[in-house]
């Protein structure tokens, strides 16, 4: 499956669909605060992470999409936790690990069971209030959308710059990758731009 | 639909970089379907752009129905809809009914107004059996075909259209193309795929940033044809 169905909506009708965009988000927030603190307690990030697993199951999704979800961070938790564990002691390692896992796979959980739309929507009404302090919720809300959905399309350019390289025998420095990267990402980005003031978002 | 073009250049850039890529064009359209084509780089693409005020001119003036574009972009663009080359680039949100839906964001219509339309709109296209699909999962014609849903639903006047089929296979643009004919709308249709030109009321002939033809489609294609034929 390509990487642009990371994360995205699944229509369906479990409890967690069900469950007003709002709340979703407000326990996000929640937990992300929370962190700060569960990483300094494994026995809860690990209770934590139990719990979102049950979390999936009410959703009506097994153990491997919400692999699926954070496995593209699996490189970098596994070392930083091989490094956790051989400096600050694996309790340390559980709880860094753990409520980064966490956080990532509610994040993943909230977009999987609610549409953009309702979640665009959410964020504009909460963000009503900051209107006179000139933030625009419209703005805001649209904002957030265009940055969920540029997620995959980063992604999949990464991909493909990766096969274009392997494809002409490249080397795989750094520089070689990210510089094609950030410039198709741009140009994306540009005809991102373009298509939404054709389509009237503009004002 | 009447589109003015009065002594428009346009130019990219400033100094030593400046790059005039439309010369003095002057043209009225009033056609229900106007053809566009010529060589990559002849400017196609740019006085596409101007009639959407995705592109100003750097001097002259483009009015649509009266509206200067570097006045009334805004109303404009509600009575022009744009399709460009790339569905991927156009497609704005996730599921294909939720990117029809888009367009109505605040056109102020009920909930049930709107699914009401994007349900049309789908079944037109013969979408609906995709509507909770991702839209990035769907076939590059139908990818196409759901960017073209997601413009109409605004009920634009007019269509202009930047080469919506050259990503295609053969099959997909022919499909696109018997689309685009039973369409109530005016269009303006930059295109490779000249067969879609069939049945056009006029095809402008670009090259180096001048209109070099402008007649019904046989002639213009001959003057295209006529024209690669002088190149080495
Ligand atoms: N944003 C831009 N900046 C600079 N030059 C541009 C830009 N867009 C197009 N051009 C140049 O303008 C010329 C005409 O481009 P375009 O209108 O896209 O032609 P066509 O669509 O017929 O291929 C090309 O030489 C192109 O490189
Ligand atoms: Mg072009």
């Amino acid at each position: 499956m390509r990487t642009s169905s990371l994360g995205l909506f699944r229509p369906g009708d479990s409890p967690v669909h069900r469950m007003p965009a709002g709340w979703k988000l407000l326990i996000l927030l929640v937990l992300g605060v929370a962190s700060v603190l569960t990483q300094h307690w494994w026995g809860v990030s690990a209770a934590l992470l139990v719990a979102t697993i049950g979390s999936y199951r009410a959703a009506g999704f097994g153990v491997g999409v919400l692999w699926a979800q954070v496995r593209p961070l699996w490189f970098l938790l596994g070392f930083t936790a091989v490094v956790q564990v051989i400096t600050v002691g694996w309790q340390r390692a559980v709880g860094v690990s753990g409520s980064i896992v966490v956080l990532v796979a509610v994040a993943a959980l909230v977009t999987l069971t609610t549409p953009t739309s309702a979640l665009v929507d959410t964020v504009v009404r909460l963000a009503r209030p900051l209107a006179p302090l000139h933030v625009d919720p419209e703005r805001l809300g649209l904002f957030l959308m265009v940055g969920v959905r540029c997620v995959p399309l980063v992604a999949d350019l990464a991909r493909q710059v990766r096969e274009a390289q392997i494809a002409r025998r490249a080397t795989t420095s750094t520089r070689a990758f990210v510089v094609p990267l950030v410039v198709r990402s741009l140009r994306e980005a540009d005809a991102l731009g373009e298509a939404l003031v054709a389509r009237g978002v503009d004002d | 639909m009447r589109i003015e073009l009065e002594r428009v250049t346009h130019t990219f850039g400033e100094g030593s970089t400046a790059r005039t890529v439309l010369r003095d064009l002057t043209l009225t359209l009033t056609e229900r379907r106007i053809g566009v084509i010529g060589h990559n780089g002849s400017g196609k693409s740019t006085f596409l752009r101007l009639l959407n005020a995705l592109v100003l001119p750097t001097s002259g003036r483009v009015r649509v129905d009266g509206l200067d574009t570097a006045r009334d972009a805004k109303e404009l663009r509600r009575r022009i809809g744009f399709l460009f080359t790339d569905p991927d680039a156009q497609i704005i949100m996730p599921t294909v009914a939720e990117d029809v839906a888009f367009g109505l964001r605040r056109s102020g219509l009920s909930r049930s107004e709107v699914d009401r339309r994007v349900r049309d709109l789908l079944v037109r296209f013969r979408l609906d059996g995709h509507a909770d699909h991702p839209a990035h999962l769907l076939s590059g014609g139908q990818k196409q075909l759901l960017a073209l849903a997601s413009v109409l639903i605004t009920e634009p006047l007019a269509l202009v259209m930047d080469e919506p089929t050259t990503l295609l296979d053969l099959r997909n643009a022919a499909m696109i193309g018997r689309v685009v004919a039973n369409l109530d709308e005016t269009v303006l249709l930059a295109t490779h795929h000249l067969e879609l030109l069939e049945g056009f009321e006029r095809v402008l002939v670009f090259h180096e940033g001048r209109v070099v033809a402008d007649a019904a489609p046989e002639v213009a294609i001959a003057a295209y044809r006529d024209l690669m034929g002088r190149e080495p």
